[in-house]
Order: C-alpha cells, then sequence, then structure tokens
C-alpha cells in the first residue's frame, strides 16, 4: 500500500525562503520531496486566485514563504501576503476545506535548518489530516505529473 | 464609483441549486475598481464555487468572462454567442449590471452574486465610505463640498442635531458629524455667513421617493430616420 505524501506548493520570496531552501539543500538537510516551490521576487506578489487555484488542481496543502516580519525588500510584501492567507483561510473555511491547508512561513535567507523544520513540519500537518477531498486520488504524480 | 460586495457563498450556492453549468460575468468598471467583480474577483468566486459544490457531491461547472462595461448592452453583446451551453450567467456586475444582462438576455436565468450597496469613495485601500445617494438636485455649492444628504443620517439641511459631540455622530462614534465638517469647511472657505440662510425643506421628489427617474437628452438621442 502507497504511504500517502501530501503534496504541497510552497510560494517562495526569492530573497528570503527560497534562498534558504536552497541552503537547505547545500547543507544537505532533507525536507520531503513532494514539496514543490515556486519561486517569487516577493511573497506580496502570491494572490489568493494563485492560491486557491493550486488547492482546486489538487494540491494537499500551500505554503507561502516569506521574509521575517519587518524586513521584506519590498517594504511590505510579506504583510501584504500574511493578509491575503489569512483571507484565503477564511475562504477555505465557507468552500468546506480545512483552513490548515493553508499557511504563511515567516523566514530570513540564513534560516536554512529553520526552513528545512517549517517546511516538514507544515507536510506532517497536511498528513495528519489527510489528501485533500479535492485531490480526487492519493497518488503521489498529481501535480506536476 | 458604485461600491458593492460580494454576497455570501452560501447565498450564491442556494441559488446555483438545480444548475450543472453556469457562466460567471465580471465587469470591469466600478466593481473591479472596489474588488467585487473584476477579473480577479470572478477567479477567486468562480474557484470557491467549483471547489466547494466538489465538496458537498453536486458539482457545478462555472466558466468565467468579463465585459467591459455589464451596464452597457454593446458590451454584453459578444457573450451571446457561447451562452446556449449554460444554465444560468452568474453576474458580479452591480444592480444595473445584472438588469442589463436580463433585459440583453431574456430566456436566460441572471443570478446576482454581488450586494450593491452605494455610490462611494475609496477613503483609502480596502475601505469604501458613501458619498452620494444621487438625490437628484445637488447642494453641494452650499454645503462646503460635503453632502448632508448622504453622510448625516437624518440628511438635515441646517446645521447638525444635538446628536454632534465633539465632531463625532450620535449614531456611530467612528462616522464624523456631516454638519460640523461642512460648518468647519465654510469657515475656512469664509463662507460661514451664507449658512445662516435657512434651507427650505427639500423636496425629495427629484430622489428615489419620486418613484422611478429617467433622463431624456434629445439633444445625444440618436434621431429615428424613418419615422422622420
Amino acid at each position: 500500500m502507497q504511504t500517502f505524501a501530501p503534496q504541497i506548493v510552497a510560494f517562495c520570496c526569492r530573497h528570503c525562503a527560497y534562498s534558504a531552501a536552497d541552503l537547505a539543500g547545500g547543507a544537505r538537510l532533507s525536507y520531503p520531496p513532494s514539496i514543490k516551490i515556486v519561486e517569487m521576487p516577493c511573497t506580496g506578489r502570491a494572490n489568493v486566485l494563485e492560491i486557491l487555484h493550486a488547492l482546486e488542481k489538487g494540491a494537499d496543502g500551500v505554503a507561502v514563504a516569506g521574509c521575517l516580519p519587518g524586513t521584506c525588500h519590498y517594504i511590505k510584501g510579506n504583510t501584504l501576503a500574511k493578509h491575503r492567507v489569512d483571507h484565503v483561510m477564511e475562504l477555505l473555511k465557507s468552500i468546506g476545506l480545512e483552513q490548515q491547508r493553508a499557511r504563511m512561513i515567516n523566514i530570513s535567507a540564513a534560516m536554512g535548518a529553520q526552513f528545512a523544520n517549517e517546511v516538514t513540519n507544515f507536510f506532517e500537518t497536511i498528513k495528519a489530516l489527510g489528501p485533500s477531498p479535492l485531490s480526487g486520488a492519493t497518488s503521489n504524480t498529481r501535480i506536476g505529473s | 464609483m458604485i461600491v458593492a460586495e460580494q454576497k455570501p457563498l452560501n447565498e450564491i450556492k442556494a441559488m446555483l441549486k438545480g444548475f450543472n453549468k453556469v457562466l460567471a460575468v465580471g465587469c470591469g468598471t466600478c466593481v473591479t475598481v472596489c474588488f467585487a467583480g473584476g477579473k480577479q474577483e470572478v477567479g477567486i468566486l468562480s474557484a470557491s464555487l467549483r471547489m466547494s459544490t466538489d465538496l458537498d457531491g453536486e458539482a457545478v461547472s462555472i466558466d468565467e468572462a468579463m465585459v467591459q462595461r455589464q451596464c452597457e448592452a454593446e458590451y454584453n453583446a459578444p457573450l451571446e454567442a457561447n451562452l446556449e451551453q449554460y444554465d444560468a450567467i452568474l453576474s458580479l456586475g452591480c444592480g444595473v449590471g445584472v438588469q442589463s444582462l436580463a433585459q440583453q438576455f431574456p430566456g436566460k436565468r441572471i443570478l446576482p452574486a454581488l450586494n450593491t450597496k452605494f455610490m462611494g469613495y475609496p477613503a483609502e485601500h480596502g475601505v469604501w465610505e458613501e458619498r452620494c445617494q444621487g438625490c437628484g438636485n445637488c447642494v453641494l455649492h452650499i454645503t462646503g463640498g460635503i453632502c448632508p444628504v448622504s453622510r448625516c443620517p437624518k440628511s438635515l439641511f441646517n446645521g447638525p442635531c444635538g446628536g454632534s459631540q465633539s465632531g463625532i455622530c450620535e449614531v456611530d462614534e467612528e462616522t464624523e458629524c456631516a454638519w460640523h465638517n461642512i460648518c468647519e469647511n465654510q469657515l475656512r472657505l469664509g463662507l460661514f455667513e451664507e449658512m445662516m440662510e435657512v434651507q427650505p425643506a427639500k423636496d425629495w421628489s427629484s430622489a428615489r421617493d419620486g418613484g422611478h427617474r429617467k433622463i431624456v437628452r434629445e439633444d445625444v438621442r440618436i434621431p429615428d430616420v424613418e419615422k422622420a
């Protein structure tokens, strides 16, 4: 029997979380390979529709990973992203999906180990929730297949 | 601009009950600017409805479309070619947009996804305040550029009521007293004396109270050559 490996999309800011993921990789720190990273110029670019589309198309969870509070390269992109993720969580409630399937993560470019920990923690949360009822199957090959 | 906000998702879902294929149509004018019925909001609402109805086991197929100005027939005309395949149209336009679609496509069910609220001003990003009720007889030239009809809960015409306290309205402590601000503005403009003139009771027949309103401008009407 195949184990359930949640398919997670992580929208990562190039100035922090994306670099932290790179650092984690360079340091040979492992985190679940079913976490698909999408590089963004800033998490302020992440919008509600993109997050919803990822979930609609079968992602089990979506993370938006931006800079630590107060350190956004564009001043407040990460704060805007937090508001949008909060809004998505409200939408998920009215849609009938678990709110925990969306999460905001704040991290700096130097925090490779913390990045691996944060996304692994999110992975475990989603794993405990089970597959998204919208995914249609528990296959590991839904996204990008 | 006309300011609207989306109805709760459950209300919209209830309207869609029994339909299999629906076209969600946004509007590129006022409701785009107030983030209620633009392209982004059409996408978010459509995705939410697809997901939610799917989870309920009664999946509704929802396609998305945008028109630049839903309140004018010529902008809606291109929708007609593909309408046959849809059981209903979910309009993310204001009340005028919804009615335009209903008038233009009489054989189709047109459902409103928004509640149209007021003609308003974007006080800050994400905050809109009512500024005009379309009363049909503008008095802003004698009220310091502040509308007592829409901004005073009592629509008073001769100064503040006793509920005005330190510039705040008694109705809501976050609402400034319109008449306090009118006085301040008139003082600043050196026009305070003009306010001593008592304004007569307003004739509300030019407002909604006069019934359904209509404007006919012969100078801009296109003449019917055949009848002429």
